[in-house]
């Protein structure tokens, strides 16, 4: 239309204004996965990361590496497709284009193409066998049910987000400086809960026990329904890896948030929960005093707020000598807010996980990495949906040059930042470890040639 | 190693560095035959009193204890050099045994190494020194310096672990974390960087890491020799007496129900109540009541329910009638028909799983939402009571049971409680949820048989 005719104003002509002719329902289906993996997921930048600098030039890069890794897919109708291998970044993208996945799963780098698998079952040595896997982690919303009020099951609210996101001020935290790790990819899971990607060398090398390892460094939370108490810390004092996460992030989050959002003292019902937790003595006390007071109209501060005051004085006003009754504190704090992850997701290499930037078939949101130092910011019912950014893709209008359209979209952002915060320093350190073991290993040839 | 049949000939061996051998190699010794078993029975003693010691759930310092009391016992000989001797020929012929199957390297692999941590710890130190420098350990002792600048944290972590203080002269190594694992996993050390500050007295957990992981690859590489060669060169000699000594110790795995097989669906309600051990019953009084059971619950009783002898099809009507009325059969059949019909050998590697023995479920740690795992281990004094209870248990026994499990002793409280409910003694003890059940019908079809007379 040029200019014009939009001033004189078609209006002979039932035209639908320019933000209707693009809108785009909400949903999730072939068709706008088409368009999604045609136009916008980042196909190239998930080939090069998962090639770990393999796809260079340098005499040393494996060029079988990537072809070892199994993607899996599970398409519409839920059928599902394991053992897909790619030996290059169009192979992949023409797949994932043909085949349009409603989820795409990654698995680990095998010993030999997964695609050729049957032929070395034979030997019965299990050749073929896992030989690299990110560490990775899997913390999902619902394993906190018990202690969270405002939804159960799938559904997430902005009162309740925050448990993920201080498991991941914890988690990230011990990654980097207790275990040493640096590439650490955190990423939304498109509905309930976060996944983390830990791709250092030393990370994907772990055998299955040292990841059992890791994952039990990380465990406090023991126990189910049938259990009392779920969460034990015995000994004068904390590890320096939980007392740190309880005076960083735990303590203040539980007091100044969690508390009130949830309202973990108000009621009998909830306020027994954690009664239950300490020994009968205080707790009967405490009972005494809070079954009195009804709500009285002089307390100006937050009901639960003032109740925990008194909770902690009673258990840790020195009246009572037991060491144990410092640790209630801590024990609480701890069963309420603690990460708790899903040990069986990390602790098996063989494990598959949900690839970034999928789209969620029930939410329709992208699963878009989370920048761990700025996860308090993060927001997940403000996620890019794939109708959203179809929307978007809309409102440009054509262009000629097909590169980048995610750029002009919302799901840009995320792009960016997964290219800049993790891909592009994953990659420099690939490319440094390539070269220093290559010349490393020139250096030993030379020195056993040498007379 | 040779075996041979005539009279001994004296061992060349006569190089003893240290009293605990590593396995590395098999030693040039010649065997007789009768030895060749007569000493595997006796290291299978000892293996087998620790893997004992270990499902009742006895304390780490008792079945040291225990297990150097068996050492004592059967591996000892008069003259040190033949102690060696024995060690070594026992274990290696126990490689042959245990290596053949990954449950049997599975167990194999956890008591050896149990028994070297065991051993080790008993050394001198200065052996414990020498034994590490064979292991060519890559770790650093801490510097003085740096020793100050992370000191507080080290304190933090020994008193975290109930030690007041560190010794005056304490030693530390520093040593990448994944040699490390069980110390890591236990947040018994503190980690920086990727570096583990070990303890002197930590050192065992090195040692036994690497002890761990060399047995482990020798035995996948026995296992080969074995199926490649060996099992057929001596199918008149060795390979019999190897068969037989697995089955005579493991005891049977409950995975081809004989007598029993004649369970159906409509049967099950009545001998759930009356024949299943505590842990099954509660996981199917869950499924019943929750129309659903998570993974490790749908395992644990679906291979127990197997072993009982509930055919494939029954299983899958079974597990339907109950998880349609929470997800629906469409969904069951999509998600969870698969996997029940994968325990039963039916799908992909076609494995046929074996139902889990109480070491199994004892060991299993249930986390939320979950209902498997031993009740006597995980349930709250409270919810015992009133499980116990409602199976009929009267109120003194309740109290001897909830003491052997506030004891650890959970295979105890279960054998007592199956006292009380059939009336009649279990001298064997439990060991396995399925014999159990097998126990149980066995005294309630005596009774019937009884009756019917």
């Amino acid at each position: 239309m040029t200019k014009d005719e939009v001033e004189n104003g078609r209006d002979d002509m039932l035209i639908d204004g320019p933000e209707q002719a693009n809108a785009v329902p909400d949903g999730f289906n072939a068709n706008y996965l088409r368009i999604y993996y045609g136009k916008l997921f980042p196909h190239a930048d998930i080939f090069k990361w998962m090639s770990y600098g393999n796809d260079g030039k340098h005499p040393a890069c494996d060029k079988s590496y990537i072809g070892r890794r199994e993607f899996s897919f599970t398409l519409e109708n839920d059928i599902y497709i394991r053992f897909q291998s790619f030996n290059s970044a169009s192979e992949l993208e023409n797949s994932i284009k043909e085949k349009c996945p409603f989820k795409i799963d990654i698995g680990p780098v095998y010993s030999v193409d997964p695609a050729k698998r049957h032929a070395y079952a034979q030997s019965g040595d299990n050749v073929f066998t896992p030989v690299e896997r990110e560490l990775v982690f899997d913390i999902d919303i619902t394993d906190y049910d018990d202690v969270r009020y405002c939804c159960t099951g799938a559904d997430v609210c902005l009162e309740c987000w925050p448990l993920m996101t201080i498991a991941i001020k914890v988690i990230d935290t011990a990654l980097r400086d207790d275990f040493g790790f640096n590439h650490i990819l955190w990423v939304y899971s498109g509905r309930r809960g976060v996944h983390c990607w830990v791709c250092d060398g030393k990370a994907r090398r772990l055998t299955n026990e040292q990841r059992a390892a890791i994952a039990d460094y990380f465990r406090v939370y023991q126990g189910n329904e049938n259990s009392n108490k779920k969460i034990s810390l015995p000994g004068h004092v904390l590890h320096p890896f939980l007392a740190r996460s309880y005076t960083e992030v735990l303590k203040g989050f539980f007091e100044a948030k969690l508390l009130s959002n949830q309202n973990l003292l108000s009621s009998e019902e909830r306020y027994e929960k954690i009664l239950e937790m300490i020994p009968d003595a205080v707790a009967a006390e405490l009972r005494g005093r809070w079954q009195e007071k009804k709500r009285s109209s002089m307390l100006k501060n937050d009901i639960n707020v003032v109740r925990w005051e008194q909770l902690k004085h009673a258990l840790q006003s020195g009246k009572q000598k037991a060491q144990g009754l410092r640790r209630c504190v801590e024990e609480i704090v701890f069963s309420f807010t603690y990460p708790r992850l899903d040990m069986e997701v990390s602790k098996h290499m063989n494990h598959l996980l949900k690839a970034p930037f999928c789209v969620h078939p029930k939410t329709g949101r992208v699963c878009v990495p989370i920048d761990p130092n700025n996860c308090d910011e993060f927001d997940p019912t403000k996620v890019p949906t794939l109708s959203q950014l179809l929307e978007e893709l809309n409102r440009g209008g054509l262009r000629q040059d097909a590169e980048d359209e995610w750029d002009r979209t919302s799901l840009g952002e995320s792009v960016t930042f997964f290219r800049s915060s993790f891909l592009h320093p994953l990659l420099k350190s690939c490319k440094e470890e390539i070269e220093s073991s290559y010349n490393t290993k020139l250096q030993q040839a030379k020195n056993t040639l040498s007379w | 190693m040779q075996v041979v049949r005539c009279h001994r000939i004296s061992s060349s061996n006569d190089v003893v560095v240290s009293t605990l051998p590593l396995y590395r190699s098999a030693p040039p010794l010649e065997v007789r035959l009768e030895d060749f078993e007569l000493f595997a029975v006796d290291r299978l003693r000892v293996l087998k009193g620790i893997s004992d010691g270990l499902s009742r759930g006895k304390k780490p310092e008792e079945i040291a204890k225990l297990a150097m009391d068996l050492w004592k016992a059967n591996m000892r000989y008069p003259q040190a050099t033949e102690d060696v001797n024995k060690d070594n020929i026992s274990h290696f012929v126990l490689r042959l045994v245990y290596c053949r199957t990954e449950e049997l390297r599975k167990w194999f692999l956890s008591m050896e190494t149990a028994l070297f941590r065991y051993r080790f710890h008993s050394e001198s130190s200065e052996a414990q020194r020498a034994l590490m420098s064979e292991f060519n350990l890559p770790y650093k002792a801490v510097s003085n310096a740096e020793f100050e600048s992370v000191k507080d944290k080290l304190v933090q972590v020994a008193r975290s672990m109930g030690q007041t203080l560190l010794p005056a002269d304490a030693i530390f190594y520093k040593v990448p974390f994944e040699e490390v694992s069980e110390l890591v996993a236990g947040r018994r050390v503190f980690i920086h960087k990727g570096h583990a500050y070990v303890a002197m007295n930590q050192v065992v957990s090195i040692v036994v890491t690497q002890f761990r992981s060399h047995l482990s690859k020798a035995l996948i590489l026995t296992n080969r020799k074995w199926t490649s060669t060996i099992r057929e060169q001596e199918k008149d000699r060795l390979t019999p007496i190897v068969e037989a000594l697995c089955t005579s110790y493991l005891g049977p795995d409950y995975s081809q129900p004989k007598e029993f097989a004649e369970i159906s669906i409509k049967d099950i309600d009545q001998i759930a109540k009356t024949s299943f051990p505590l842990c099954m019953r509660h996981l199917f009084e869950k499924v019943r009541e929750d129309h659903h059971l998570k993974h490790g619950g749908r395992m644990q009783l679906g291979l127990f329910l197997k072993g009982v002898g509930l055919k494939v099809d029954d299983a899958l009507a079974f597990w339907k009638a109950e998880f349609a009325q929470k997800v629906g059969a469409e969904r069951f059949d999509k998600e969870y028909a698969y996997n029940i019909r994968h325990n039963y050998g039916r799908e992909g590697k076609r494995t046929d799983y074996t139902p889990y023995s109480c070491q199994k479920v004892i060991l299993s740690t249930p986390g939320v939402g979950d209902h498997h795992g031993c009740p006597y281990r995980h349930f709250s004094e409270e919810n015992l009571r009133a499980a116990l209870a409602r199976m009929g248990v009267g109120s003194r026994i309740v109290e001897d049971v909830i003491d052997k499990a506030r004891n650890r002793h959970y295979q105890l409280a279960c054998t007592l409680t199956f006292e009380a409910v059939h009336g009649s003694s279990c001298d064997a003890g439990i060991n396995h949820p399925n014999q159990y059940f097998i126990e149980s019908q066995k005294i309630l079809q005596s009774k019937n048989g009884s009756m019917a007379q």
